[in-house]
This record gives structure tokens, C-alpha cells and sequence, in this order.
């Protein structure tokens, strides 16, 4: 027998008690709501989460630091990349490498991308749900050229796994250039016409402005960060307060908001868009001469790569063993040079007997990365706020323990609050201008 | 650096008694404490020159060989001094509760929940302790060392055992 909920218990005489959830349209996952109600006002709710946890830390613990990379994937599944970013930080933290620059560069890249999808996709389904499904085909187009930059470099769109301790996996794309304006340009028309839409449509306006309002004080007391935090007035940014990677290089400001209100949030969201377009194009120029083209004309993939694994390091070789980009050439500028702690490029494995036994000594259990005992917390500008790792190390080859840090629990936690004495019909808007990412929430 | 050692210095100077360890890992700040002092503490750190606004992150980890065998993992951020502050203390094996931070910060509240769904770890004082991620029915504590990493436990039973 389960003990009834809170809002059960504390239930008044003659009101209604309805589920939201847990497979509600609006919710984007599976979360439950539920709600008190006297006729269309919520007198009280209880948000009840959980229904996606996949035991990520536990899995964790049983996983080489090397092969729990995969499952940051699957945390914030509409910005990876960010996530990615973060263990790799948190773990170089850790071993105490450093990065090549070039890397850090590619890292500043794909993070802001995916940073500008994420926002498209919040805003793209807090637009449909109140009715402006223009904005949301809209939002998915443009989208879909920037996860083109991303599908070309890490070849997948969301399982991308790409950002590596001590670097990256490969190169960039060489077509990158050409994909990354596309995206500028087509991401640029669709925020013109985004706003020319919805900030002054008056339906718009009435659902969000003056809904679900903030106060400074207490968003820092329930914890928010990020465009959440900052629509408060707010202007803390992990990227600027504790710059990490190569943020410090570039220009960008931090729009804050006034009100704290789902307009706010939206209207940060959509300013920060702008300023990490303005990031990413001070960036491209910095990545030239692209990737060498690898791949011999005139060959077929399949045999490029046996030739490839026939010949011996010494001699120069212009073929890509793997076609990916991550090549001995290319490696000193994308992977650190700490041998303990990266992959070998396949061209010495496959040919000489130095780099199979480190290949080896990398991917044997037990063996592989094993960080000095200790703990450590590092964090990155996700898209929704601070996602901070915190990671135990017993010396191991395994996480003793790894806590991800999510952004999206204080957020979630507070929407009880925001949403009492309101009605019905703002749970929709004030939930979806929080962008609340259920795989990062249950973990 | 200079900074940071100051501050953890002068913050243990104020809690004689109460601060067992001051260390700065890897550039963060760290302090142990004792559990019982937690609470006077985490209000001095939110209401002092601290301005520790912002509770970040509350987590623990689980030792099964150590006489106290959990270890409570707080982060505390300051926004005004862009500091974060780590504290841990140490909780025994059987029975391990701490205060609650609920009365301090209202996100407490729902990690509070997380850390006793998933160690067990009891807090005095909070308003409502119940599971957060995993179903009432659930029987232990998933995130313990001693609880299988293979191990079921379906709400409705398995069609194909």
C-alpha cells in the first residue's frame, strides 16, 4: 500500500483533484503534476518526477571513466556535446592535463551550437504549446542546419560522444566552414522572424507575461542558474564567472531580464542565441587551415583503410586508417599529449608494438585511466544552467563515485511555487520556458 | 589561492571545534566538519560575510568500510564572491541522519529526498521526506555499495523470467 501524497493529505473539502501526467503532451517527458484545483484555479500541486531514471550514477560506478562517456550523452539529449564537455573537464581537472589549443577551440564550437539548439528546441515547443506552431517548424528548421555542423564533425546528431578527456575525438569536418555559415545564416533569419512573430503577438503576451514570476532572491534560494537565473536580472554565467576552456577569448555580453516572468525567459533565451551566433563566428576564423583532407583520391573507403593498416608510421602516410579525422597528423592538435590518458592514433596500433600496448594497456579492465585518489567538481554554461560533474576517485580505473549536478531539479522543484494561485493554463507556458530535460532531471 | 586559504582560515576560526579539516583539492575549497554542527554552520555560511546564497549541489557518497560510512557532499555558491565552498562530514553506518537544510534553502528540499531515496540517509527536520526517484514500493537504498548493480525490482513482474 503507498502511502497517499502530501497534496492528498492536505487536500479542502470540495476540491478537485486532478493528474497532469505522467504522459502529458505538454510535459515532453514523463513527469506528473498533480493539481488541486477550485474550478481553473490551482489551489495547491505536487510534481512527482523519476519516471526516467535510468540509474546513470550507479551505472557509472560500474563503468571505466573511459565508457561512461556515453551516458553523458543521454543526459541533456538536446545539447550532448555540452554534457560531454563537462566530464572531460571535470576528469582533465582531476589528471591534471592540459588541452591543445585547437581543441579547445573546436570544444568552444560545437558547445555554442549546441547551446543555440537547445534554445531553439525550448523555445520551439513553449511557442506550440501556446499556440504558435509557425515558431516551432521554424525553430526545427534552423536547427536542423546547426545539427548538420554537428552530424558532418561528430557523426551523430545526438548520441554524439565526441568531446574526449584530454581533447576531442577527431578533427573537424573539412566541409565544416560552409555548414557552420549555413547554420549562422539560416539560425539568424529564423530568430528575425521568431521575434517579428511573438514579441509583441498578444496572445503570446498574455500567457507568458506576468506568468510564472521569479524574484531574485529566491530563484538564488532555490538554486536556479542559467537563462532561467539570468531572466531574474541576475547576470551569472559559469562561462564568465569561471571561464573554462577558451572562453575568455571572445566577446559576448549577458542579457539579463527584468521581471523574471516566462517573457523573460523566453526573451533571454533568444538574446543568447544571438550571442552565441556572435561567439561562434569569432571562433571559425581561429580554426583555420581546416582538416587535411586524408583520403587519397581515387580510392574506394574500404581500400583506403587496408592499405592504410599496411604501412609502417615511419613513412608519411596520407591515408586515414579510419577515415575519421584522427589521425597521427592531426592528433598532437586535438588529444593532449599525456600518453596515459589518450587513445593511441590507430596508425601506430595497427603497425607497430609500442602503440598496441598502449592501446591495449588503455582498454584493459583494470588498466586504462586511473586517476589519483581524490574528488573534484567542475562545471560548465549548460543550456539550461550549471551542470556540474562531481567525481570521486579511489585510484581505480572506475568512478568511485560520479554525481552529475543538473540544472534542471532546482527548476523543477520550484514550479509547485510558481504555479499556485494560478490557473490551469499557465502550467503550460511556466513549465516550458524552464526547458525542463527529464533524461537530466532523472538521471 | 592566497584568498581562498584566508577565507577557510578565518571560517574555521569562528567555528572552533565544529571544522575538522580546511583543504584546498585541485583549486576548490573544502572544509570537513562535524555532522552536529552542520545546521549553525550552513546558516552562518548563507547569512554571513560568506553570502552563501545559492545551495549548488547536495549529494553523498556511500564508504562501507569506514566506521562513518556515509559521507554527506554539500556545495555551497556565492554569488557576490564567486566562491564555491565544498563541506563534507561524516555520518555512521547504522541509522546515519543529519539536519535538514530545508528551513535555509528550499531547493533542499527535493535533494534532501534524492540522497534519502537513494542512500538512505535520514534528515532531521525536513517537511516532507519521501522517495523521489524510485517507487515507494522499492525495497533499499540503490545507490549503496552493498546493493547489486544487476538487480530488479519491476513494478508489475517481468512477463519472461
Amino acid at each position: 500500500m503507498t502511502t497517499p501524497f502530501r497534496i492528498q493529505q492536505n487536500a479542502r473539502e470540495g476540491s478537485l483533484l486532478v493528474n497532469m501526467g505522467p504522459s502529458h503532451p505538454a510535459t515532453h517527458g514523463a513527469v506528473r503534476i498533480m493539481l488541486e484545483l477550485d474550478g481553473e484555479r490551482i489551489l495547491n500541486a505536487e510534481v512527482e518526477v523519476g519516471y526516467l531514471h535510468r540509474a546513470f550514477e550507479k551505472t557509472c560506478e560500474n563503468r571505466t571513466y573511459f565508457n561512461l562517456l556515453i551516458y553523458t550523452d543521454r543526459l541533456n539529449y538536446v545539447s550532448p556535446l555540452i554534457n560531454n564537455h563537462g566530464y572531460a573537464l571535470a576528469m582533465e581537472k582531476l589528471l591534471g592535463i592540459d588541452v591543445p589549443e585547437r581543441a579547445r577551440l573546436i570544444r568552444v564550437l560545437l558547445s555554442e551550437l549546441s547551446r543555440v539548439s537547445d534554445h531553439l528546441t525550448c523555445l520551439a515547443a513553449m511557442a506550440m504549446e501556446c499556440g504558435a506552431f509557425t515558431v516551432f517548424l521554424y525553430n526545427m528548421k534552423a536547427r536542423e542546419f546547426l545539427w548538420d555542423v554537428i552530424e558532418q564533425t561528430t557523426g551523430a546528431r545526438m548520441t554524439t560522444s565526441y568531446i574526449r578527456i584530454g581533447g576531442v575525438r577527431a578533427d573537424l569536418h573539412p566541409g565544416y566552414k560552409e555548414a557552420t555559415a549555413a547554420g549562422l545564416r539560416e539560425t539568424r533569419k529564423v530568430l528575425k522572424d521568431v521575434h517579428g512573430l511573438l514579441d509583441k503577438n498578444k496572445i503570446f503576451l498574455g500567457r507568458t507575461r506576468d506568468v510564472g514570476v521569479m524574484a531574485k532572491d529566491n530563484a538564488l534560494n532555490w538554486g536556479w542558474t542559467g537563462p532561467a537565473l539570468r531572466s531574474t536580472g541576475i547576470a551569472y554565467d559559469v562561462r564568465r564567472a569561471f571561464p573554462y576552456g577558451d572562453y575568455d577569448r571572445f566577446k559576448f555580453e549577458i542579457p539579463v531580464g527584468e521581471r523574471g516572468d516566462n517573457f523573460d525567459r523566453y526573451m533571454v533565451r533568444m538574446r543568447e542565441m544571438e550571442q552565441s551566433l556572435r561567439i561562434i563566428e569569432q571562433v571559425v576564423p581561429l580554426l583555420e587551415p581546416a582538416c587535411p583532407k586524408v583520403v587519397a583520391d581515387g580510392l574506394e573507403p574500404a581500400a583506403a583503410v587496408k592499405a592504410s593498416r599496411t604501412r609502417r608510421p615511419g613513412k608519411p602516410i596520407k591515408l586515414s586508417p579510419n577515415l575519421e579525422g584522427a589521425e597521427l597528423a592531426v592528433q598532437s592538435q586535438i588529444l593532449s599529449s599525456d600518453r596515459r590518458y589518450v587513445i593511441p592514433a590507430k596508425e601506430e596500433a595497427y603497425t607497430s608494438i609500442e602503440g598496441l600496448i598502449t592501446h591495449f594497456k588503455y582498454f584493459m579492465s583494470g588498466h586504462g585511466i586511473r586517476p589519483p585518489k581524490g574528488d573534484v567538481y567542475a562545471a560548465v554554461e549548460g543550456g539550461n544552467g550549471e551542470v556540474g560533474y562531481y567525481i570521486v576517485s579511489d585510484g581505480t580505473d572506475r568512478p568511485y563515485r560520479l554525481h552529475l549536478r543538473g540544472p534542471c531539479l532546482p527548476l523543477l522543484a520550484s514550479l509547485e511555487e510558481l504555479i499556485r494561485g494560478r490557473l490551469v493554463a499557465d502550467i503550460i507556458p511556466t513549465f516550458g520556458s524552464m526547458n525542463i530535460i527529464l533524461g537530466e532531471l532523472d538521471r | 589561492m592566497e584568498e581562498k586559504s584566508d577565507f577557510l582560515t578565518a571560517l574555521a576560526a569562528r567555528f572552533p571545534g565544529a571544522v575538522v579539516e580546511t583543504s584546498s583539492p585541485l583549486g576548490d575549497m573544502a572544509l570537513v566538519i562535524r555532522p552536529e554542527s552542520l545546521f549553525e554552520i550552513a546558516a552562518e555560511l548563507k547569512n554571513g560575510p560568506g553570502d552563501f546564497a545559492t545551495l549548488l549541489d547536495l549529494t553523498c557518497v556511500d564508504f562501507p568500510d569506514r566506521p562513518e560510512r556515509f559521507e554527506m557532499v554539500y556545495h555551497f555558491f556565492s554569488l557576490s564572491g564567486l566562491r564555491k565552498l565544498r563541506v563534507k562530514l561524516g555520518l555512521p553506518g547504522p541509522d546515519p541522519t543529519v539536519a535538514s537544510l530545508t528551513p535555509l534553502w528550499k531547493n533542499a528540499d527535493w535533494m534532501e529526498r534524492e540522497v534519502y531515496d537513494l542512500f538512505g540517509v535520514k534528515f532531521a527536520g525536513h517537511p516532507y521526506l519521501r522517495r523521489l526517484f524510485m517507487n515507494e514500493e522499492f525495497v533499499g537504498h540503490p545507490l549503496r555499495k552493498d546493493y547489486p548493480f544487476r538487480k530488479r525490482q519491476p513494478v508489475i513482474p517481468m512477463r519472461t523470467p
